[in-house]
C-alpha cells in the first residue's frame, strides 16, 4: 500500500489532478458514475437472458432503497454499521495495517452485547446501558485484533492472514456463545434475550432511524479529522507509507501499531454494538451479516477519505436494502443483487485502473 | 558455449585478430529520450575488440542509459546499433546476451545462498537439464582466462566483493566473450580490489574482448583505458584515442578530460576540483583542538547480528568538537550498523555511548535528537523520507507533534507550510512547491531537504552516511562544502563514505571499520591513504 493519502492540505496529488479545478471535479465524477452505468448495463444483459426486465428491477431498486420512506430509512439505518466498520477501516489502512478481521470483531462485540444490554437494563438506566454496551462492545472488538496486533509489531507476522483467522475463529466462538453461554431459555430459537424496543438507542425525529446513525457519522468525521489534522493521525501515515522512515524518524512502529488495530477492531466493535441496540436487539446463531468484506472495497474507492466514503456508503446501503423488495416482486433471486454489487466493484476498479494508467504514460 | 571456437574473438590468432573485421560495436545517432531531458544525444561510438574503451562522465551524463540500451533494457528512440557489421535492435537482456554483450552491474546480482557454479548455471530454459561437468568446464575456462582462484563449490555469500564482482564477470562473459560491460565496477572495491580489476580487464582485453568500462574516477581511467570517451549532459563531448593516450602524461590527460567535461569555463572549475579531489582541505589544527574534553565517547559498543549484517564489536573511539572523523571500509562492515546505534535507531547490546560524561545508550532517537544527534543517512529515500508525502511533511519529519508547529496534538499546517518555504529559500531546494511530493525531486535536491532538516536547531553531533552517494558533482561540492562549513561552526561530525577520495577531502582523521571493528584510526596525513587501504582488508597496523 504506498499510499498517497496524506493530510488533505498537503495531499500528494498526481500532477493531472491539480491540473485543473474543473477536470478535476469531470475526472471525479466519471470516475464514479461509469462504472455504474456499466454495471448496470451489464447486469440488465443478465437480467434480459433470464427474462426479467431490467428497468423494473432498478426502478424498484431506486424506489424502494431511496424514494419509499420506509425505504430510505431502512437505508439510513444501514448505513450505521457501515460507517462503523469503514471508519475502522481506514484508521487500519492509513496506517498501512490490512485488518481484514473487521467481520470478528464486529460478531464478537455484538453477540457481547446482546447477552449484555438486557441484562443490565433491569438495573441501570436506559443511557447508561448503552453507553457502558458501547465501551464494552469497543473493548471486545480491540481484545478480538490484540493477537495479530502483538505478532506483527513483535514478530512481524504478516496481519492479512492473522486477522482473517482470528475472524474465522470469531465467527465460530460467537456461534459458541449463542448456542451455549447466551442463549435464551424462553426461546427454542437459539438466540440471545431480546432487549426491548424501548431500550434501544433513540429514534430520531418521530422517525425509525436510530441515533446510532449519528454516532457513526461523527465517528466517520472524528477519524479524517484525525488521520489528516492531528500528529497522531500523520505519526500513523508514516508508519503507513514508509515504516523504515518512521523507525528513522524515532517513532515506536510497535506501539503505533498496536494502537492502530485497537481503534481499528475497536471502531468495527462499536459498529456491532450499533446495530444491535439499534435494529436487532438480539443475536440469532448463524447471524453473520459480513459488512467487513464489503466495505473494504468502497473504503479504496473512497481513497482513506473519511467524507467521500459516506456517499459510497449511502448507495451501498439502498442497493442491498431495495434489492431485497426488487428481487420478491420481478423473481430474480434475492442474491441477484450481489451480483451488481460484485459488477460495480469490478468496474469501479478497472475505471480506477485505466484512469492511473492513461495519463500516467507521460510524466515519470 | 553457443559460439564456435573459430570464431571466438579470443582465439589464439593474436590479440587483435578481431580488430580487421570492424568494430564489436558501432553506435551511430543513438538518441533516447526521457520527460525533461535527452539522456542520449546523438551518440556515435566504436567499441573494438580488444581495447579496453572507457565512458568517463559525471551522474546524469548518459552512460546508465547508454549501457541500458546495449544491455537491451531501454529502447533507443533513434539511431542504430551495429553488432559486428550487422545492425541490430536488442529487443531484451536476452537478446543482448545472445548478441554476445555481457554486462556487469554496480551491485552485485547474484544468489548469495547459491555456490559459485548454481550462480553460474542459473538462466538456462527451465526444459534443460543441469549440466555440472560442462559448467565446470566452463568455469575452469574462464578463470583462467581471467587469471582468478575461486572454489566453485562455495557459496556466493562467502566471498569478498572482489571475488563475487569476480563471479558477475564470468557470469557476463559464461555464454560468449566478445563484448563486457563493467558499469561502475570499482565503487564497491577496496584500493587492491579495484587495482585486480583493472588486471582482470587487461587480460581479457589481451585476449580479444571488447572492454567498456563506466566510471567516474579519472585515476581509474587513465590506468586501464585504450581509449577514453567523455560524455556530457547525453553527448559525446570527446574522446582520446590509442596514440593520444600513448603520447600523453597522466596530469595531461587529467587536463584535457577536464576540458572535455567542463568545456573549459571557469565557472565549473569548483566541479572539475571536486572530479579530481585537487579540494583537499588545509589541514585542520586538529591536535590542538583535540587536547579538550571530548564530546563524544564511544566505549565497547556492540549490536547484534541479524541475518545478512554485519554486528559491531566492541568499538572503541572519542569525537571532539569541530572535528572531522571519516570512516573508511569497504561497504557491509558494520558501517550502517554504526551509524543507527549512534542515532538510536538500533539498540546496543553492549558498551557505552558517553555524551559529555552521560550514557545516552538507551535513549530514543527523540531523545537523542534533543541531545543534538543528527544523522543523515545513505538511504535517503529508503528510509530517510515518505516519497510520496510532500516536501512540507518530510522536512519535519523528526519533530511530529513537537511544538510550535503542532499545538496540542494538532498538526498546524499553515505554519507547517511557512516553515517549509523558509527551509526551502534557506537552503536552495529546488522544488516547484512545499506541497509538492518528496519522491518528484532530484537525488541532489532530496539530501538538500536532508540537510535542512537534520542541521536546523541545535545540532551538535552529526553522522553523515554517504553524503554524496549518487549525487552529481554539483551536489556532491554542496553537500560536502555544507558539512565542512558545520565542523567549522563546532559541530562533532562522523562521515562515514565508501569512497577514499572524499574522505581524504574532509577528514581530519579517519577510521576503518572492518568486520564490525574498527580497526584503526589514521591521522588524514600523506601516507594515511596506503594505511588505510590495508586496515580495509583487515591488516593490522
Amino acid at each position: 500500500m504506498s499510499s498517497q493519502f496524506e493530510a488533505v492540505p498537503t495531499a500528494a496529488l498526481p500532477s493531472r489532478q491539480v491540473a485543473s479545478g474543473a477536470m478535476q471535479i469531470v475526472w471525479a465524477t466519471v470516475r464514479v458514475v461509469l462504472p455504474i452505468l456499466l454495471a448496470l448495463l451489464v447486469s440488465a444483459v443478465a437480467l434480459l437472458i433470464l427474462g426479467k426486465d431490467p428497468l423494473v428491477y432498478y426502478g424498484y431498486i431506486v424506489e424502494r432503497g431511496l424514494f419509499n420512506p420506509i425505504g430510505l430509512q431502512e437505508t439510513i439505518i444501514r448505513m450505521a454499521p457501515l460507517l462503523l466498520v469503514a471508519a475502522g477501516l481506514i484508521v487500519a489502512f492509513r496506517a498501512g495495517i490490512w485488518n481484514l478481521g473487521t467481520d470478528g470483531q464486529f460478531l464478537l462485540a455484538a453477540v457481547v452485547t446482546a447477552a449484555l444490554a438486557p441484562a443490565l437494563t433491569g438495573t441501570l438506566p436506559r443511557a447508561l446501558t448503552i453507553i457502558v454496551c458501547m465501551v464494552v462492545a469497543a473493548g471486545v472488538g480491540a481484545l478480538w485484533s490484540l493477537i495479530p496486533a502483538i505478532l506483527k509489531a513483535r514478530y512481524g507476522v504478516n496481519e492479512i492472514i492473522t486477522s482473517l483467522m482470528m475472524t474465522f475463529l470469531g465467527t465460530s466462538f460467537a456461534n459458541v456463545l449463542v448456542k451455549i453461554a447466551f442463549a435464551d431459555p424462553s426461546t427454542t430459537v437459539p438466540q440471545t434475550r431480546t432487549l426491548p424496543v424501548d431500550e434501544r438507542l433513540p429514534r430520531l425525529f418521530g422517525t425509525t432511524v436510530h441515533s446510532g446513525v449519528l454516532i457513526a457519522v461523527v465517528a466517520i468525521l472524528l477519524v479524517h479529522f484525525v488521520m489528516t489534522r492531528t500528529a497522531f493521525g500523520l505519526k500513523l501515515q508514516v508508519v503507513g507509507a514508509n515504516p523504515r522512515a518512521a523507525v528513522h524518524a524515532g517513532l515506536d512502529v510497535g506501539r503505533l501499531t498496536v494502537a492502530t488495530f485497537a481503534l481499528s477492531a475497536g471502531l468495527a466493535g462499536l459498529g456491532g454494538a450499533v446495530d444491535i441496540l439499534g435494529v436487532f436487539g438480539t443475536v440469532r446463531a448463524d447471524w453473520n451479516p459480513a459488512y467487513g468484506l464489503l466495505v473494504v472495497p468502497l473504503v479504496f474507492l473512497a481513497r482513506f477519505n473519511g467524507i467521500a466514503v459516506i456517499g459510497f456508503t449511502l448507495f451501498f446501503a439502498m442497493l442491498m436494502i431495495g434489492a431485497e423488495s426488487a428481487s420478491r416482486r420481478v423473481g430474480v433471486p434475492q442474491s441477484y443483487v450481489l451480483v451488481l454489487v460484485a459488477l460495480v466493484l469490478l468496474f469501479l476498479a478497472l475505471v480506477e485502473y485505466l484512469g492511473q494508467k492513461w495519463p500516467g504514460r507521460a510524466p515519470e | 558455449m553457443t559460439l564456435q571456437p573459430a570464431e571466438r574473438a579470443g582465439s589464439p590468432g593474436g590479440p587483435l585478430a578481431g580488430a580487421d573485421l570492424g568494430p564489436a560495436i558501432s553506435l551511430r545517432g543513438i538518441t533516447k529520450r526521457f520527460p525533461g531531458v535527452v539522456a542520449n544525444d546523438e551518440i556515435g561510438l566504436d567499441f573494438h575488440a580488444g581495447e579496453i574503451h572507457v565512458l568517463l562522465g559525471e551522474n546524469g551524463a548518459g552512460k546508465s542509459t547508454l549501457i541500458g540500451i546495449l544491455a537491451g533494457m531501454l529502447q533507443p528512440d533513434a539511431g542504430e546499433i551495429g553488432v559486428r557489421g550487422r545492425t541490430v535492435r536488442i529487443a531484451s537482456p536476452r537478446h543482448s546476451l545472445d548478441l554476445g554483450i555481457g554486462t556487469v552491474y554496480q551491485h552485485v546480482l547474484l544468489v548469495p545462498t547459491l555456490t559459485v557454479i548454481e550462480n553460474l548455471m542459473l538462466g538456462r530454459p527451465w526444459w534443460r537439464p543441469l549440466e555440472r561437468a560442462l559448467a565446470l568446464a566452463r568455469f575452469q575456462e574462464l578463470s583462467e582466462v581471467l587469471g582468478v582462484h575461486i572454489d566453485p563449490e562455495v557459496p556466493v555469500g562467502r566471498l569478498s566483493l572482489g571475488q563475487q564482482q569476480q563471479v558477475e564477470i564470468m557470469r557476463a562473459l559464461w555464454r560468449d566473450e566478445r563484448v563486457l560491460i563493467l558499469d561502475e565496477p570499482t565503487s564497491m572495491l577496496t584500493p587492491q580490489g579495484a587495482a585486480d580489476l583493472v588486471e582482470v580487464m587487461k587480460r581479457l582485453r589481451d585476449k580479444g574482448v571488447a572492454v567498456i568500462f563506466i566510471t567516474h574516477k579519472l585515476r581509474e581511467a587513465y590506468a586501464a583505458g585504450d581509449r577514453i570517451s567523455v560524455l556530457r549532459l547525453g553527448r559525446l563531448v570527446g574522446a582520446l584515442d590509442k596514440q593520444a593516450l600513448r603520447s600523453m602524461s597522466e596530469a595531461q590527460v587529467t587536463d584535457a578530460v577536464i576540458r572535455l567535461m567542463f568545456g573549459g569555463g571557469e565557472t565549473d572549475r569548483g566541479d572539475a576540483e571536486t572530479l579530481i579531489g585537487a579540494r583537499r582541505r588545509p589541514h585542520h589544527p586538529a591536535a590542538a583542538e583535540r587536547t579538550g574534553e571530548p564530546v563524544l565517547k564511544v566505549r565497547r559498543l556492540s549490536t547484534a547480528a541479524e541475518a545478512g549484517e554485519t554486528a559491531l564489536h566492541e568499538i572503541n573511539f572519542d569525537l571532539w568538537p569541530g572535528e572531522v572523523l571519516g570512516i573508511a571500509g569497504v561497504d557491509g562492515n558494520g558501517q550502517k550498523h554504526l551509524a543507527e546505534v549512534l542515532a538510536g535507531q538500533r539498540p546496543a547490546a553492549a558498551g557505552a555511548i558517553l555524551l559529555g560524561g552521560v550514557d545516552i545508550a538507551h535513549d530514543g532517537v527523540a531523545e537523542r535528537r534533543r541531545h543534538g544527534i543528527r544523522y543523515i543517512t545513505d538511504e535517503r529515500v529508503g528510509e530517510g523520507t515518505v516519497a510520496p508525502f510532500s516536501v512540507a511533511t518530510n522536512l519535519v519529519l523528526k519533530e511530529i507533534g513537537a511544538p510550535p508547529l503542532w499545538q496540542r496534538g494538532i498538526s498546524l499546517w499553515d505554519r507547517i507550510h511557512d516553515h517549509a518555504r523558509e527551509q526551502i529559500r534557506a537552503h536552495d531546494i529546488r522544488t516547484p512547491s512545499e506541497r509538492t511530493p518528496l519522491g518528484k525531486l532530484s537525488g541532489g535536491n532530496i539530501q538538500k531537504v536532508l540537510l535542512a532538516r537534520e542541521l536546523t536547531g541545535k545540532a551538535r553531533i552529526v553522522i553523515f552516511n554517504k553524503p554524496t552517494h549518487g549525487l552529481d558533482l554539483h551536489h556532491t561540492r554542496l553537500a560536502r562544502d555544507r558539512l565542512l562549513e558545520g565542523a567549522r561552526e563546532g559541530l562533532a561530525t562522523i562521515v562515514i563514505s565508501t569512497e577514499l577520495d572524499e574522505l581524504l577531502e574532509v577528514a581530519d582523521r579517519i577510521g576503518v571499520m572492518f568486520q564490525g571493528r574498527l580497526n584503526g584510526i589514521v591521522p588524514n596525513e600523506e601516507n594515511a591513504e596506503r594505511r588505510i587501504g590495508m586496515l580495509m582488508t583487515g591488516a593490522v597496523t
